[in-house]
């Protein structure tokens, strides 16, 4: 399709956008601080430019129109309500550094969410700051580093993640000053506590994990973990990612987990935004209370007000220019509030029942699951290994092929000591007949993987465009549009 | 469902959490009882209408400006808005174009080579510059320490310090005379991995971005320039200036189409000079082919990217601010180049408008000399919290008190009068002030 540059004809504009340029205004500043050339922006109508985009988002897969199933990012129903509210214009009108005393309504709406969040994982303060999940795994390590240095324990230099982690979780370390040990995880998807036993000791800082793991199952040892990292003098970190599975049913603070973050994305359906925004807010325990970003919101006289710096002198700081993704933490209030009480554990339910009746169906239609001894939470992995050995297709020539069927693929070669694998995660918002269109597709396409193996690795044929060039897109770099 | 699992009861699909774990048959968590969709927009909406209806002149990084109508119709489409990270490349084209074309369009307003798909906002963007110009250094210059302009924006100088504190970097301030970087203060004391300014400036003011660079460049290290994009229609690109340019470009999207929605989300962009392409941090979209030979794009130099690299990976990021980079797109293909100078221009003249009529009464004067772009420093003969406060009585949000970060500068007040500001919102707001200084 063409690109918006491509329509552009020098001298056209969508007249309403575009005032007179009061030139009388510029007169006065310096020559040299001017640009010389307009910038190259595309010059089209509005109509244009409406009609450009509104084609292009006709080709793209998402939630409204799609099957979703992509593991580990909760791709779940995002209420409209929620996005209605977010979009008052008492909350978009409203300027970050506005007084307190003219933030109130605000204010209360993140008190409350705060509340909640502290509820739902047992945690004993929480900070909403943090933009998404990984910022929120860097103010967690972030407040470990500070809750060490804090009581002259200087020698911990080491984070332990299971080799199964999110690529955040590693990265997130290194980003803190910290170096990365991975702990390997037995056939089981539990972690191997006899290698952590091995790998803890006076230099552990933390253990960062989640839980459900990334294996798609629920870590059975937690207690044992968190006793082994304790004992050792380090804290540990909760990953939120997969909290839909257990949200309502156990709290991560009950789990023994120090410090955590939540992607309100995922666990509290703020739309996911073709990349984001997400939120990350972070609970923490007593012990690293001290430490928590700022600004928090508190309750003072009747009223509310901000915690900055001058309030909690051991915080780790600012992370953002002002309170974080404020729009998606209302998105999220807006959400629990429907939800209420009793919805919170429905969550849970329903994730889990979904996930559990695919993985069930998927077995007896004859797929291999990574943890056949183990009940899915609301995630679960296949693997695709006899497949691929016996016909030559792979996990992503699947996967491909999907689409075709117009269903988003599960997330591909993660977790990575997984071969040829899906990691599937169904969310509760869908219903049965939507599972059951997925596993008519999957027994569809391992049929023409034995016929025609051919079909699925040259797959998706029904899209806009067929299977692209990853490689060419790296060697000849063409990062922005040139003419000609 | 439950009879083709197995299982009787939904319960028993949880039997592998230790039962010491699980909360227990009554859940005693969250919100209350449940709210209908109307109920909680109830809820929601008489909290907003708290805070609504005060007339903004308050910048400092967040902007009252018009956002097309046509901006939110788009990036607030299904097809856009609930998707997720373009991994499947082939069902992703619409986000995936549309991105491309985001790049394309920062990289024409910063006179830059390359941009990435976005970071969080402009503070963590500015922190994960001053990352990508040391990982440059470590391969010259070995240095580690990074020179910021006293005029940065406070919050950015803090977030960045905050993101970077467990690194090695330190951070040296240039300090400011006039409200700007004082030239004859630029350090002799060996090698620098980065220099890092604001133009225009936290208090408006434009610095002398050329000098800067020129002395930066000569001095072996990187030009971060931490800038606004609408005034980029206007301004010099981070791209042009001195002799051989900036190497970044970054700052804050908000005021390309999004509301202020107290400070977020908006998103950060990082733009940069080809040789530091590899040391962006975040998703990067590429053109490419499918075996047809028609044009695709597809998420590239994934490489550098934490779910590949994991700790080497030049970033944590992974989820962005993809949505508002949508708006973004859409806001600058509708608004134009054209489009964006009048906007900027007008905000520039309502300024001056501004700084007239409150500078006109007594004891009020500006706090700098030089130029301004559409944001200035007034020294006000009172505490400005306290006339802040009075305004709000008024229906004004009067600006954004300098008190906290610059004490030394007395009684100073930062305003801004974007062009959505009325020649009689601009009188109300004089003559609010003049009868509360009387």
């Amino acid at each position: 399709m063409s690109t918006i540059f491509d329509l552009s004809q020098p001298g056209r504009n969508a007249a309403a956008q575009c005032a007179d340029l009061d030139g009388a205004a510029l007169a006065r500043l310096p020559e040299a601080a001017l640009r010389a050339a307009s910038p190259a922006l595309p010059e089209v109508s509005e109509l244009q430019a409406v009609r450009h985009y509104t084609n292009l988002s006709a080709r793209n897969f998402s939630i409204d129109s799609q099957f979703y199933p992509l593991g580990s990012c909760t791709m779940k129903y995002n209420p409209r309500g929620a996005h209605r509210a977010a979009s008052l214009s008492g909350f978009l009108g409203r300027h970050p550094l506005a007084p307190e005393r003219a933030s109130q309504g605000f204010m209360e709406c993140l008190f409350a969410l705060q509340e909640i969040l502290k509820e739902v994982t047992g945690m004993a303060a929480v900070s909403l700051t943090p933009m998404a999940g990984a910022q929120g795994e860097f103010a967690g390590v972030a407040m470990i580093r500070a809750y060490h240095r804090a009581r002259g324990d200087l020698e911990r230099r080491e984070i332990l993640t299971p080799d199964a982690a999110h690529g955040t979780n590693p990265a997130t370390a290194v980003m803190c000053g910290y170096t990365v040990r991975e702990v390997a995880v037995d056939g089981n998807g539990d972690v191997d506590l006899d290698a952590l036993k091995a790998a803890v000791g006076p230099q552990t800082a933390g253990l960062m994990m989640t839980n459900p793991s990334t294996c798609g199952v629920f870590e059975r040892q937690a207690v044992q973990i968190a006793q082994v990292v304790h004992d050792a003098g380090g804290l540990l970190y909760y990953d939120g990612a997969n909290l839909n599975a257990i949200l309502g049913k156990v709290r991560p603070a009950d789990m023994g987990f120090d410090v955590l973050h939540l992607n309100l994305h995922k666990t509290f359906a703020t739309p996911h935004g073709g990349g984001g925004p997400g939120a990350g807010p972070v609970g923490v325990g007593e012990r690293l209370l001290p430490h928590l970003p700022v600004p928090v919101v508190a309750q003072h006289e009747g009223g509310y007000r901000w915690l900055t710096e001058d309030d909690v002198p051991g915080t780790i700081g600012r992370l953002s220019a002002f309170a974080g993704n404020a729009g998606i933490l209302l998105r999220a209030l807006a959400y629990a509030l429907m939800l209420g009480r009793t919805g919170m554990d429905r969550v849970s339910d329903f994730a889990v029942l979904n996930a559990a009746y695919l993985a069930t169906r998927l077995k007896a239609a004859g797929f291999e699951l990574a943890y056949p001894n183990r009940a899915a939470t609301h995630e679960f992995i296949l693997t695709l290994a006899a497949q691929a050995k016996a016909h030559g297709v792979s996990a992503m020539d699947f996967a491909k092929r999907l689409l075709d069927f117009g269903m988003h693929a599960p997330t591909t070669y993660f977790p990575l000591l997984v071969p040829e694998c899906f990691l599937i995660e169904p969310t509760e918002t869908e219903c049965r007949e939507e599972l059951d269109r997925f596993v008519d597709a999957m027994i569809a396409i391992a049929e023409e993987a034995e016929r025609d193996p051919e079909h699925l690795r040259t797959a998706p044929h029904n899209l806009p465009v067929g299977r692209l060039d990853d490689v060419k897109a790296a060697r000849d770099l063409k990062l922005r549009w040139t003419p000609g | 469902m439950l009879e083709q699992i197995g299982v009787d009861s939904i319960a028993a699909l949880f039997e592998e959490i230790p039962a010491e774990l699980r909360i227990g048959a009554s859940p005693s968590i969250g919100p209350g009882e449940a709210m209908s969709e109307m109920a909680m927009l109830r809820w929601m909406g008489e909290r907003a209408e708290r805070d609504a209806g005060l007339v903004c002149f308050a910048g400092a990084g967040c902007y009252d400006h018009h956002v097309p109508a046509a901006v939110w119709d788009i990036a607030g489409r299904g097809e856009f808005m609930t998707a997720y990270t373009p991994y499947q490349a082939e069902a992703s084209q619409g986000t995936l174009q549309l991105v491309f074309e985001y790049q394309s369009m920062m990289c024409a307003l910063t006179a830059m080579d390359a941009s990435n798909a976005s970071v969080y906002d402009g503070a963590s963007g500015l922190a994960e510059a001053i990352l990508m110009a040391v990982r440059k250094a470590a391969r010259k210059s070995r240095s580690r320490r990074v020179l910021m302009a006293e005029t940065l924006h406070p919050h950015y100088r803090d977030a960045a310090r905050n993101i970077v504190a467990n690194q090695g970097v330190e951070i040296e301030t240039l300090p400011m005379a006039g409200g700007r970087c004082e030239l004859k203060r630029l350090p002799d004391d060996g090698a620098f991995a980065a220099l890092v300014l604001q133009q225009p400036n936290f208090f408006g003011l434009l610095e002398d971005a050329d000098r800067l660079t020129d002395w930066a460049k000569g001095h072996g290290a990187a030009v971060i320039g931490v800038v606004n994009p609408l005034t980029l229609s206007v301004l010099k690109p981070p791209g042009q200036w001195g002799e051989s340019g900036a190497d970044i470009a970054c700052g804050d999207g908000q005021p390309l189409g999004a509301p202020m929605s107290s400070g977020g989300p908006s998103f950060g962009f990082i733009c940069a000079k080809a040789p530091l392409t590899r040391q962006l941090p975040g998703r990067i979209i590429g053109q490419t082919e499918d075996a047809a030979g028609r044009v695709g794009y597809s998420l590239t130099l994934q490489a550098r990217e934490q779910h590949i690299r994991r700790g080497k990976a030049t970033s944590n990021i992974c989820t962005n601010q993809g949505l508002l980079v949508t708006a973004a797109a859409v806001h600058m293909a509708l608004m134009g180049a054209q489009g964006l100078a009048a906007a900027a221009a007008a905000s520039r003249a309502n300024t001056l408008r501004l700084v007239e009529r409150l500078t006109a009464i007594d004891g009020v004067r500006p706090l700098f000399p030089g130029p301004f772009f559409h944001e200035c420093a007034l020294a006000l003969p009172k505490p400005a919290p306290e006339v802040l406060d009075t305004l709000l009585d008024r229906g004004v949000l009067g600006g954004v008190s300098l008190a906290k970060h610059f004490p030394e500068l007395g009684n100073a007040l930062l305003v801004c009068a974007t062009e959505k500001r009325s020649a009689e919102e601009i009188d109300t707001y004089a003559k609010a002030l003049a009868e509360i200084l009387r």
